[in-house]
């Protein structure tokens, strides 16, 4: 267990970037622009390796551009750029030789709404394999990644049904299962059961504790009761009045954060001042 | 305030429902209106019914010395001419549709692109009809009789180029029906779910394999529809076939042969037709009707199940 700041919880501003010992990724976010609009700015965090973080944060504060960053989803809207540098594993992934999609198949990532292709529950699980051009094993590995996601045992039956059949707790496992089957290093899920009711986001959530142990999880939410529960690390990221740009506040571990938030903005947004 | 509770709302009510009357009564004129074309043509048709009955539709024969009848090789020529019409319309249409939606472009250029697309819809069929005349069949001349000398035993190109005929009306036609399916198959892949593409892209997908993979099958049903309500425009399409389709009662696969349709047997037929005549083209002409609806209501069928098909994608919040 690495120890988060390297000063007691709310002596002093933490530093915005705390020294972590085994970070998968580096962001380095000084400036990110849509067309001339400064989205998010000074906003640098590494990300643990095997822990869930959590971005939590108003809307439009750009808890989920952040998010887009680390797999260069960004890429695709137009007039998007960045100052500053992300690093995955020691590398990269925004230098010139870099290909986004390549990018892409190392870091899964789960939508806020459920996204099943129209195309049978198998079809969907194996479709990340199927672009790698990873076609050996398929069944196993396609049972395994639905077995991870906990939803085996609703769908083995009908594997060959649409996956639009599933409800929308399922669909959104299934979406958690084709993310995985692929082994990502890193789950990036953005506000994965804000779609959902009660019971089936109970269940990603014990889905997620259960996947920390062979993926780093990076999440966005909007339900901080869902960062205390599942998140070790949480950062909390605010808008500048001003501006509109979003920007990071504060970043430790979720205990710290929740309990002795060091900025007063954080303070306010946990104990549900605003939201 | 003058209107308190209990003011009489007399006048208001007359009004309301005076016009709730007159709407009523102009749909109804409506329908009645169609109802009656189709009674009118199944009336003059029937001594032709009771006649030929359905022998009209697999004789080859159509001799009014005789009073002889039958449509079959319109019927093929008709659906021949639209099929291929079709493959023309299918190809160009749906790359055209992905070009315009898949953000390939500015969206100025998509918008100014998909106008004039559109604007073909507005070039009246007689105008096809002569460019197809005066511009199409002779540019396909030297090719259609090179494709006739080389490969004579295919049977596509078994008969001698004559000028009008299957290929040139197929080609022609093929433009006219582009507008229709261009832009329903462009309404049906704009409207699938950016997350959709975007969850494609997050698991690695090239652009090429989102579309390829994911926004054509989720599109498909939609694409479906508009090679039907396409394939329905060609079965009727009248004017531009009289002109080019050869105006030749032929059962033939090839395509340099002249050939007619059952719109271009009516249209060509109709001035000089005595009374039995008449009556066998009103019957031919309620064979059009019934293969044009069933083809325009299978497609807005399959148009209505994309829909809710695509709702179930839009649904699964």
């Amino acid at each position: 267990m690495p120890t988060l700041t390297a000063q007691p919880p709310h002596a002093i501003k933490p530093p915005k970037t705390p020294v972590r010992h085994d970070p998968i990724i580096e962001c380095e976010i000084r400036k990110l622009y849509y067309g001339d609009f400064l989205a998010v700015k000074n906003s640098s965090l590494n990300i643990e390796k095997g822990k869930i973080t959590a971005f939590i944060g108003p809307s439009g504060c750009g808890k989920s551009t952040v998010l887009r960053c680390m797999n260069r989803l960004n890429d695709i809207v137009r007039g998007f750029r960045l100052e500053g540098r992300v690093a995955m594993a020691g590398q990269d992934i925004y230098a010139a030789n870099v290909d986004p999609v390549s990018v892409r198949r190392h870091i899964g990532m789960v939508f806020q709404q459920p996204t099943p292709f129209v195309m049978s529950v198998y079809d969907n699980v194996a479709f990340g394999l199927r672009i790698n051009r990873d076609k050996h094993d398929l069944d196993h590995r396609v049972e395994q990644a639905l077995k991870s996601a906990a939803l085996w045992d609703e769908v083995k039956d009908k594997l060959k049904k649409s996956a639009l059949s599933l409800s929308g707790g399922q669909q959104q496992r299934l979406c958690i299962a084709r993310a995985i089957a692929t082994q990502p290093q890193v789950l990036l899920m953005d506000e994965p059961c804000s779609a959902l009711d009660p019971i089936s986001t109970r269940r990603i959530e014990e889905l997620m504790v259960e996947l920390r142990k062979s993926y780093t999880i990076v999440i966005v939410t909007h339900n901080l009761h869902q960062a205390m529960r599942v998140a070790d690390y949480t950062a909390f990221m605010y808008v500048d009045k001003e501006s509109r740009s979003g920007y990071l506040v504060e970043y430790g571990e979720t205990d710290q954060i929740f309990k002795h938030p060091a900025e007063e903005y954080t303070r306010q947004y946990v104990c549900g001042h605003f939201s | 305030m003058k209107n308190t509770i209990g003011t009489s709302l007399k006048f208001e009510r007359t009004i309301d429902s005076a016009f709730r009357r007159v709407c009523w009564t102009l749909a109804l004129l409506t329908i009645l209106l169609g109802g009656l074309i189709v009674f009118e043509i199944f009336y003059h048709a029937t001594p032709a019914i009771k006649k030929y009955g359905f022998s009209f539709l697999t004789s080859s024969q159509w001799d009014p010395a005789n009073e002889a009848y039958g449509v079959l090789p319109e019927i093929w020529g008709t659906f021949y001419s639209s099929v291929l019409a079709l493959i023309v319309a299918g190809l160009l249409g749906v790359s055209v549709a992905i070009w315009l939606t898949q953000n390939f472009l500015p969206s100025r250029v998509e918008w100014f692109l998909k106008t004039v697309v559109e604007l073909l819809a507005a070039i009246p069929s007689v105008v096809y009809g002569l460019w197809g005349f005066y511009y199409v069949i002779p540019m396909l001349r030297p090719f259609a009789g090179w494709l006739h000398e080389q490969f004579s035993w295919v049977p596509f190109f078994s008969t001698p180029f004559t000028g009008p005929g299957i290929l040139p009306a197929a080609l022609v036609l093929g433009i006219m029906i582009l507008p229709t399916v261009a832009s329903i198959s462009r309404d049906a892949l704009s409207a699938v779910p950016s997350r959709l593409k975007e969850a494609a892209m997050g698991l690695g997908a090239t652009r090429w394999e989102v579309i390829w993979k994911v926004v054509l099958p989720t599109a498909s049903r939609g694409i479906g529809a508009a090679l039907v309500l396409g394939f329905g425009r060609a079965i009727g399409e009248t004017m531009a076939l009289a002109m080019l389709a050869g105006n030749s009662s032929r059962l033939t696969l090839s395509l340099l042969s002249p050939s007619n349709t059952l719109a271009a047997r009516l249209a060509n037929q109709f001035p000089e037709a005595g009374p039995s005549e008449a009556s066998a083209l009103m019957f031919a002409a309620l064979v059009l009707m019934a293969l044009s609806l069933s083809a325009n209501v299978f497609g807005v069928v399959i148009n209505l199940r994309a829909r809710y098909k695509l709702a179930r994608v839009g649904v699964a919040r």
